[in-house]
């Protein structure tokens, strides 16, 4: 066991019934870092971090969350973790007073009053206070939660899609949040969707089909997928991209934003495969690729896509 | 007419839609059509409103050949079914408020020779009118059974001439513990026990379930607050809520109907604690059973209909068949009802009621282990 480690799991396994959500992951990750858990949707992100935080049994693996054996210890290590669901799990017939009263009851804060007051005043809801959880947009909501499971200054912070279905505005908002949380010393796992979210970690695991796909900086994942990428752009481009999947072969071809993205570790076949288009209408560039590049082949090289639930 | 054809395309959609649903959940289905077959039948044998063969206990004070005819036409008539001997009043006293027989009779020694000397001897029965229905009919027909009785064995001996003399024996009844045979006194404090049920049941099954259909079961299991705390946390405000509804079922009892209240208040206020408890732990199990607050909400009417059927609530306990008698001795109600009757009505002690209440208890225990193994500590 490491010391140094808030997360350290070893071949962690969990199966429903015959299907097997999570195979073989392991996870070792500092304390005091940022990192993001990335993947499609099913492919065991949730069930990880269920698993990290003593909610889930785990069928198989062992493993250490903040140096407490996750199978004998989940109620240590729920004392020192914040753990943010997917879904809002407040309670919507409370107020934001309310909720978060209860929360630092649960957690037997001392100065209940006083933690409370300034909870409230530091999410900028002291006038709203009464104001029934239920209520409130999408983006208070979510900043009213991750006051909530911060509020007992947890050691490990642990965000389930935060940031899912909320405005950019409050997107890049709740993620100052959360780095001034990591300056104060806490740990974060965050899994999201988001590429820019991405990059804003320290450290990247890609998952996909519950298996552990890639992990390391943006820039480490970038260079090991060894993709050549070429940008094409020009009125011509919605036309050629049905043309090119069709063709593409080993590899892979992505809109992003007006411009089409063509990636493949074979430089001369993507160079053949432009070559022959020959449109006039299409300019091409070599650019570094990016992570969503990197993604989208490992997305590939996991094969089918089984998501299942969710 | 094209609009109506759109119109009736829609209704067409929305109608496959819910069926598909409907079948999608298993639980409903079933409440839907396996269960009101399952109860049709199930009321339809088991409730009587004539019951018959009710135990009844004997006092008496002589043997003679008389007497003999005389229980025998009362067996006869399939009303009373006499169960055992009484040795002496304080006896007959305790089966009778214990509930273990419905009636006693008794029949002093001299019976006879007053019987002979036609001096119209007297013949006490005494019944637990404490539910009026189910003693009435056989109330009813005792002079008729009695008199009938007697006639044979008068015309066929030397004492035939008495016969025409109606009636040769002075029948005394004594309808115990509701004389005037009020429905009320019956219905009131079996109502405390109904009230209890449901709303005890079905607020805990809900209020558990809520938090697993609204999401938030997650967050509160993600916090260190340990199962056992939870339910504790969760089952104590309904504790007060059925002590706020026993309290006021109580006062209403007393000023409303002016039902009797014979027996120790203390004997039924633990009696009620106990059945309280039996309540929520059921109503706990049903949400480790439903996933939805529709579902709990089912299995509490599921569970309801037989109490109120076949707890001797409604119609009387002992006019159901053996099969219904068994499955009503499974429903706590059906124990707390022979309690708080015993304890008002009947002026019941602990010694007399200890039966239903461990019967509760282990109703509890039962219910408690199903409870425990079914619930978990993670999501899994």
């Amino acid at each position: 066991m490491n010391e140094n480690l808030a997360i350290d799991v070893r071949h962690l396994v969990k199966r429903f019934g015959d299907r097997s959500a999570v195979n073989d992951i392991d996870i070792a990750m500092p304390r005091g870092e940022v990192w993001g858990f990335l993947g499609p949707n099913g492919s065991g992100k949730t069930t990880t971090i269920r698993m990290i935080c003593g909610l889930l049994n785990i069928s198989d693996g062992a493993g250490e969350t903040l140096g407490f054996d996750i199978r004998r210890h989940p109620e240590e290590i729920k004392a020192r973790t914040g753990y943010m669901t997917q879904h809002f799990s407040f309670w919507e017939d409370l107020t934001i007073r309310e909720n978060i009263e209860f929360v630092g009851r649960l957690y037997g804060l001392s100065d209940l009053r006083g933690t409370v007051d300034r909870t409230i005043e530091q999410l900028g809801m002291t006038h709203r206070q009464k104001q029934l959880a239920g209520e409130l947009s999408g983006g208070w909501k979510q900043r009213l939660a991750l006051a909530a499971v911060t509020m007992h200054n947890p050691q490990l912070l642990l965000l389930d899609e935060p940031t899912a279905g909320v405005d950019p505005q409050a997107r890049r908002d709740f993620w100052d949040e959360i780095h001034k949380l990591s300056t104060q010393g806490m740990t974060v796992l965050v899994s999201t969707h988001y590429m820019d979210e991405a990059e804003r970690c320290d450290h990247i695991v890609y998952l996909a089909n519950g298996r552990k796909m890639a992990e390391g900086t943006v820039q480490q994942i970038i260079d090991r997928s060894g993709l050549v990428t070429f940008r094409g752009e020009g009125t011509g481009v919605r036309r050629l991209a049905s043309d090119l999947k069709q063709k593409a072969g080993a590899a892979h071809v992505a809109y992003f934003g007006a411009a089409l993205h063509v990636s493949s570790t074979d430089r001369q076949a993507i160079s053949r495969m432009i070559d022959d288009e020959g449109r006039t209408d299409v300019t091409w560039n070599e650019v570094r690729p990016s992570l969503e590049d990197a993604f989208i082949a490992l997305m590939k090289e996991a094969g089918e896509d089984q998501r299942l639930h969710h | 007419m094209n609009n109506i054809s759109t119109s009736l395309r829609r209704v067409g959609a929305v109608f496959v839609k819910e069926l598909v649903q409907m079948r999608r959940d298993r639980l409903t289905f079933g409440m839907m059509f396996g269960i009101p077959i399952l109860q049709l039948i199930l009321f339809g044998y088991a409730i009587n409103t004539d019951p018959k063969n009710l135990p009844t206990a004997l006092l008496i004070g002589e043997q003679t050949p008389v007497i003999r005819t005389l229980i025998a036409g009362l067996e006869n008539s399939g009303y009373y079914d006499i169960v055992l001997q009484a040795d002496d009043p304080a006896a007959s006293e305790a089966l009778l408020a214990s509930g273990q027989v419905a009636f006693v009779v008794s029949i002093p020694a001299g019976f006879t020779k007053q019987l002979v000397r036609g001096e119209r001897p007297q013949m006490l029965i005494e019944a637990d009118a404490s539910d009026p229905a189910a003693a009435s009919n056989a109330i009813a027909r005792a002079e008729a059974i009695v008199s009938r009785a007697l006639h044979h064995e008068l015309q066929r001996g030397p004492l035939s001439h008495l016969a025409s003399q109606p009636p040769p024996v002075e029948l005394i009844i004594h309808a115990r513990y509701n004389p005037e045979g009020k429905s009320s006194y019956n219905i009131v404090p079996g109502l405390l026990g109904v009230i209890l049920t449901m709303t005890l049941v079905m607020i805990t099954a809900m209020a558990m379930t809520r938090e697993v259909e609204r999401g938030t079961m997650e967050n509160l299991l993600a916090m260190p607050v340990n199962p056992a705390e939870v339910m504790i946390g969760k089952i104590t405000p309904y504790v007060l809520v059925g002590s706020v509804q026993t309290a006021v079922i109580l006062i209403a009892a007393n000023l409303l109907f002016s039902v009797p209240f014979a027996g120790p208040i203390w004997l039924l206020l633990a009696g009620t604690c106990i059945f309280m408890f039996a309540n929520l732990a059921l109503g706990f199990t049903f949400s480790t059973i439903a996933r939805s607050q529709m579902q709990a909400m089912q299995l509490t009417f599921f569970f309801f209909l037989p109490s109120i059927l076949l707890s001797g609530f409604m119609f009387p306990f002992r006019g159901m068949p053996g099969w219904a008698q068994i499955l009503g001795e499974a429903l706590p109600l059906t124990h707390f009802l022979r309690i708080v009757r015993g304890v008002m009505l009947k002026g019941a002690d602990l010694g007399q009621l200890h039966a239903p209440i461990l019967s509760i208890c282990l109703f509890t225990a039962v219910i408690m282990t199903v409870a425990l193994l079914r619930y978990r500590r993670t999501l899994d």
